[in-house]
């Protein structure tokens, strides 16, 4: 059997270096450059988006790469999001590496085609530029959209900062094609999509003996056509050729168990990416002055980067406070961040999104992490920062501030337990 | 609570001197927002090992006020959090004065660098703060820096830093000028804001001056 494109995905690597404008070294970037630098950098040979703010600044750059003859990509303009990853899905199953961006209601839109992509378990990497959900329409930041697709199936890694978001494209590919699944990189609209700061741009070289060349997991040949993901029924039956195959739930089960094994991946892939590059993206979560510490906030995004200056400022005010940087959200690190949060006496989770009716997504898988592991500390759901709402550092501080010294005092109520606290919310 | 209140303040002020703030007003299409890029890159090739450049996030339009953020830094920059006490604000075009208040939450001693044509009095920016005055549209317009018909004065402000910001000088401006344009017109903005650092009128407040130049 041939391996449609293959030769192409051999011939890219051969020929590419790194943007003439980003030369490997150290850039001040946005974001969005920083994504779509990561992308130009692993060889993307289709990329398939509609434009969305804030994630519009990706595709506008690695459109300008194609046309500039910079990548020998296929760049196919979409008429929406559901098509981008359409086109996405049928260019993976031909072999290419592909590469989408989206936000928000954008993301919404494609929520169908994004479970055909992940139950057709294929490698598809896409920017997810954090944007609240409307309505109303908000075009700012925070974390409900890829929160939303949550069980969609897809890995979901959150970056801290620019410096993360190019790390992350380029170990995302590494891990999407190892455990064949795709992997959404969420970074903060605005917070980092807009916002130009140091980075460091790796070399095409480097990235090239780092990410091994794609090989899908079904080759498809023009001579023997097949039928793709064909009606598949609860239980396992035989095909056309007398091969006995899975059912509908053993399909669901190899995915989920694929999930649930690229914990070890990312890890994994991490660390190399350390060995190689000099630097780690965070793994599945990171840890910051926890070691000797009682109380612990747990958050993802950018907000777990300005969080390294509000455990400091608590420091100085003698409060034992350490923070927890959860990058792997799917699959969640339920066993390693129950024994990162043993023994800590109370942990505040920040949500920039909700489960409506319920708290903040990250707080109840804490919660329940913990419980499965026996752990029985107080944990707090906070909400800040929905639709943009501007999050400082002293109101993370003081509120950590004064929640300890409530918990302290045994002055935390049912309502603390049991309601989501907002952070500065005005109603 | 007087114990709280002690502890919030320490919060409200922690290492908020580490970080240099410089606020950008100007209209939709003034180029505010590239121009405090170009500010935030000439800054880190002068040395500040953090900085950060953004727009403020809204919905903007031709015409419309605007306003871009830069921060610099010795250290790496954590706090994405929007500016609140500016050490800086530039104001490119002085009709804004009328309708927004450019001087909100800046330091006492802090600086306002104003594009003005020269007819104009600033009594109360004199007397308040740092202040630096310049034409820089009868300016780029006489060097031809010139878009669609209009000056552009955005690059052109840059060139007011030098007296501002001791760490940055020319060549650190002219290499983050050729990270934007091409060389011609790298090689045109330049012109401009050599002209625009050589023009301008500063009087600023010597204790202020020393204590940006130690930040």
């Amino acid at each position: 059997m041939t391996v449609l494109n293959n030769e192409k995905t051999i011939s890219i690597y051969n020929n590419s270096s790194n943007p003439k404008a980003y030369p490997p070294g150290k850039h001040v970037l946005t974001g969005n450059q920083s994504a779509a630098i990561g992308a130009f950098l692993c060889g993307v040979q289709v990329i398939a988006a509609y434009p969305i703010t804030p994630q519009s600044p990706v595709v506008e750059e690695l459109s300008k790469f194609v046309e500039d003859g910079e990548l020998s990509a296929e760049f196919v303009p979409v008429e929406s999001e559901h098509s981008a990853m359409g086109v996405c899905i049928g260019a993976s199953i031909a072999g290419a590496r592909v590469f989408t961006a989206t936000s928000a209601n954008g993301l919404a839109y494609m929520c169908e085609q994004l479970h055909w992509a992940s139950g057709s378990r294929l490698p598809i990497v896409m920017g997810c530029v954090n944007r609240a959900m409307a309505a109303p329409w908000s075009v700012l930041n925070d974390q409900q959209d890829s929160m939303s697709q949550r069980d969609a199936g897809w890995i979901q890694l959150f970056c801290r900062d620019n410096q993360e978001i190019i790390d992350t494209v380029i170990q995302a590919y590494r891990i999407a094609e190892k455990v064949y699944l795709p992997v959404m990189v969420c970074y903060d609209g605005y917070i980092l999509s807009h916002t130009v700061m140091p980075l460091e741009v790796p070399d095409e070289n480097k990235v090239k003996k780092f990410l091994p060349p794609y090989i899908p997991h079904t080759p498809i040949d023009i001579n023997n056509p097949v039928n793709i993901n064909p009606v598949t029924l609860g239980e396992p039956r035989y095909n056309a050729n007398g091969v006995l195959c899975h059912g509908y739930m053993e399909h669901k089960y190899l995915h989920h168990k694929a999930l649930r094994d690229s914990l070890n991946i990312i890890e994994e892939v991490d660390s190399e990416y350390k060995d190689t590059f000099g630097r780690s993206a965070g793994g599945l979560f990171s840890l910051y002055k926890t070691d000797d510490a009682e109380v612990v906030i747990v958050c993802a995004g950018s907000l777990s980067k300005m969080n390294i200056l509000v455990v400091d400022m608590l420091r100085e005010q003698n409060i034992p406070i350490g923070l927890v940087s959860l990058r792997s959200y799917r699959p969640f690190p339920n066993q390693k961040l129950s024994a990162a949060l043993k023994n800590k006496k109370l942990i505040l989770t920040i949500d920039k999104s909700l489960s409506y009716g319920y708290q903040g997504p990250i707080c109840i898988d804490v919660k329940s992490c913990l419980f499965e592991a026996g752990i029985s500390s107080i944990v707090i759901s906070f909400i800040a920062g929905l639709g943009g709402r501007d999050i400082k550092p002293y109101e993370i501080a003081e509120t950590a501030y004064d929640y300890w010294n409530k918990f302290l005092n045994n002055e935390l109520n049912s309502e603390n337990i049991y309601e989501s606290q907002w952070i500065n919310c005005k109603y | 609570m007087e114990q709280y209140k002690e502890v919030s303040n320490f919060f409200r002020n922690y290492k908020k001197d580490n970080i240099i703030q410089i606020r950008w007003h100007g209209r939709g299409g003034q180029g505010a927002v590239t121009s405090a890029k170009i500010l935030a890159v000439a800054g880190f090739l002068s040395g500040y090992k953090g900085v950060t450049s953004a727009p403020f996030f809204g919905a903007e339009r031709r015409g419309a006020p605007v306003i871009a953020t830069t921060k610099l830094s010795k250290d790496v920059i954590c706090d994405f959090s929007q500016i609140d006490s500016p050490d800086i604000v530039v104001i490119l075009d002085n009709t804004l004065l009328k309708s927004i208040n450019i001087t909100q939450g800046l330091k006492p001693n802090g600086w306002v660098i104003l594009n003005t044509p020269p007819q104009f009095e600033y009594d109360f920016l004199h007397n308040h703060f740092n202040f630096i005055r310049v034409n820089a549209t009868q300016i780029a317009e006489e060097a031809g820096l010139v878009y669609a018909g209009i000056p552009l004065v955005n690059t052109p402000m840059l060139g007011t830093f030098l007296h501002v910001l001791p760490n940055i000088d020319f060549s650190h401006i002219h290499r983050a000028l050729e990270q934007f344009f091409s060389p011609k017109a790298v090689s045109k903005n330049f012109d401009v804001i050599s002209r625009v650092y050589k023009e301008c009128i500063v009087e600023k407040s010597e204790t202020h001056f020393q204590e940006l130049q130690q930040s």
